[in-house]
């Protein structure tokens, strides 16, 4: 996708939105996994998950956690730091988002589920897409863990593996 | 200067046939910049700069830039102050706090006339600004040449989502006109930019970029791209980091020597009375003499970041 000045948050959505049927009523189970860091000064990390169209562009924010409890700063300086969710999607939000911001969670299994009857997945149309989950640690690194999955239909669990700030992101449509 | 020299100074900054001349980046050229700490934003933030004439970039090892005429045009086009400036021996530095959405741009923008002409039969010389031209150069004077230049030296920085406002042109000089943002750039994908001069497109203008870090690599990874007819042209940057770009758009008579990058007349850092290159007139014994006829000159310079993917 060409990187213009355009608006290119929605283009996934497009004209069609206002005429797609509503997908089934299915919903997006996500489980991500936090990893335990063994490190000096550990910051429980920023993560944005989102969806991520075919062209790149992004379709859809279902979640971000950061620090919204901030004295300092409301937690948003650290925003751009989760930087292709930030580059498609997050600059042109205004936070806190209803429905979308949260804490940051601690180590473990998260387990999610984004609704298809309401909100951001609402409007979704069925097709192809990869579930993004992008963390970003003060003082650690950045990494973001693709997930394929199909909407419109429920669907087997498929999974990824992070690296260093992210272990394992399993999604399933059901 | 001599006509020779001349002739070799005007050749180097064109290119001949389409065919670039090879020439080996001046490696004592004294670039002038304006680098941001980060380009990037998110909230309601302060952004430090370093601002130096510096021949490694970026580098602090020259010359520090004069910040008299650094200005800040805010998001919505209004003129910003930058704070808790300091110049030091090598660099100054100064702070802007965005108290706005948008893209701000950070920069310098001045004209400079190179004058020579004759009074009771002795060549006299001037250099400086416009509104000085006007009050020390006699109207009418006999012989006048005159070598007009307009310098730019700019960074951007967004906070939240990028916006147009600082690009629009005033038709002054050389000006970027983004059709990728300058904040958007990231490495290994295309970004298209335009070149105006006074207002109309700039075509065939060679543009250098310059990668910084260049202390750590062992060739300094110099490229040149070439506008086309549109003024426009496409650049992919390498890898994520800071790049200085820079072009010079020159007609007529030069008044400098050789060397195809950097500023024109008034020094590459843009700034008024910042440390200046390439003056014929300075440290010259004896009679001045006089240029040998009528030039322009328009230099852009700009500091980008790529980031990563």
């Amino acid at each position: 996708m060409k990187r213009t000045l355009s608006l290119l948050t929605f283009s996934a959505l497009g004209a069609g939105a206002a005429v797609a049927t509503p997908a089934l009523a299915a919903d997006l189970n996500v489980t991500v996994e936090v990893p335990r860091l063994t490190v000096a000064e550990y910051h429980k990390p920023y993560v944005s998950i989102w969806v991520e169209a075919p062209d790149a562009s992004a379709a859809a924010t279902l979640a971000v956690w950061y620090d919204a409890d901030s004295k300092e700063d409301k937690g948003v300086k650290w925003l751009k730091d989760m930087r292709q969710w930030w580059r498609k999607a997050g600059r042109t939000m205004s936070f806190p988002a209803d429905g979308l911001s949260g804490a940051t969670r601690a180590p473990g299994p998260q387990k999610l589920v984004f609704s298809g009857a309401k909100g951001p997945l609402k409007d979704l149309k069925p097709g192809q897409y990869n579930l993004v989950v992008e963390a970003a640690r003060e003082v650690g690194g950045h990494e973001a863990v693709r997930v394929p999955f199909a909407w419109g239909k429920p669907g087997k669990p498929a999974s990824a593996k992070g690296t260093a700030e992210l272990g394992a992101v399993t999604v399933a449509v059901k | 200067m001599t006509f020779k020299k001349r002739l070799l100074a005007v050749a180097a900054s064109m290119t001949l046939g389409g065919f670039v001349l090879a020439l080996p980046f001046a490696a004592q050229a004294h670039r002038g910049w304006i680098a941001p700490t980060a380009t990037v934003l998110s909230g309601e933030i302060w952004v430090s700069f370093d601002a130096a004439i510096s021949n490694e970039l970026f580098y602090a090892d020259h010359n520090p830039m004069r910040l008299d005429g650094v200005v800040v045009t805010a998001p919505d086009g209004s003129v910003d102050k930058i704070q808790n400036a300091l110049t030091a021996k090598y660099r100054s530095t100064f702070d802007v706090q965005l108290t706005k959405p948008g893209t701000y741009k950070i920069g310098t923008a001045s004209a400079n006339i190179m004058a020579s002409w004759t009074e009771n039969g002795a060549v006299k010389r001037f250099r400086g600004t416009p509104e000085d031209f006007a009050e020390q150069v006699p109207a009418g004077a006999a012989d006048l040449k005159t070598i007009k230049s307009f310098n730019r030296n700019e960074t951007f920085v967004t906070r939240d989502a990028p916006t147009t406002t600082v690009f629009k042109p005033t038709g002054k000089g050389l000006e970027l006109i983004p059709v990728t943002h300058p904040n958007d750039l990231v490495s290994g994908e295309a970004a298209t930019f335009k070149f105006l001069l006074d207002g109309k497109p700039a075509a065939d203008l060679d543009v250098t970029f310059a990668p910084g870090n260049a202390r750590y690599r062992a060739t300094p990874g110099d490229f040149k791209v070439k506008t086309g007819a549109d003024g426009s042209f496409k650049v992919t940057f390498p890898e994520a980091g800071l790049y200085w770009m820079n072009a010079v758009a020159r007609s007529g008579e030069t008044g400098r020597r050789a060397g195809g990058e950097g500023g024109g007349p008034g020094g590459p850092g843009g700034a008024p009375g910042g440390p200046g290159m390439g003056d014929p007139g300075a440290g010259q014994q004896g009679p001045a003499t006089p240029l040998a006829g009528d030039g322009t000159s328009a230099s852009y310079t700009a500091t980008l970041e790529a980031l990563r993917p």
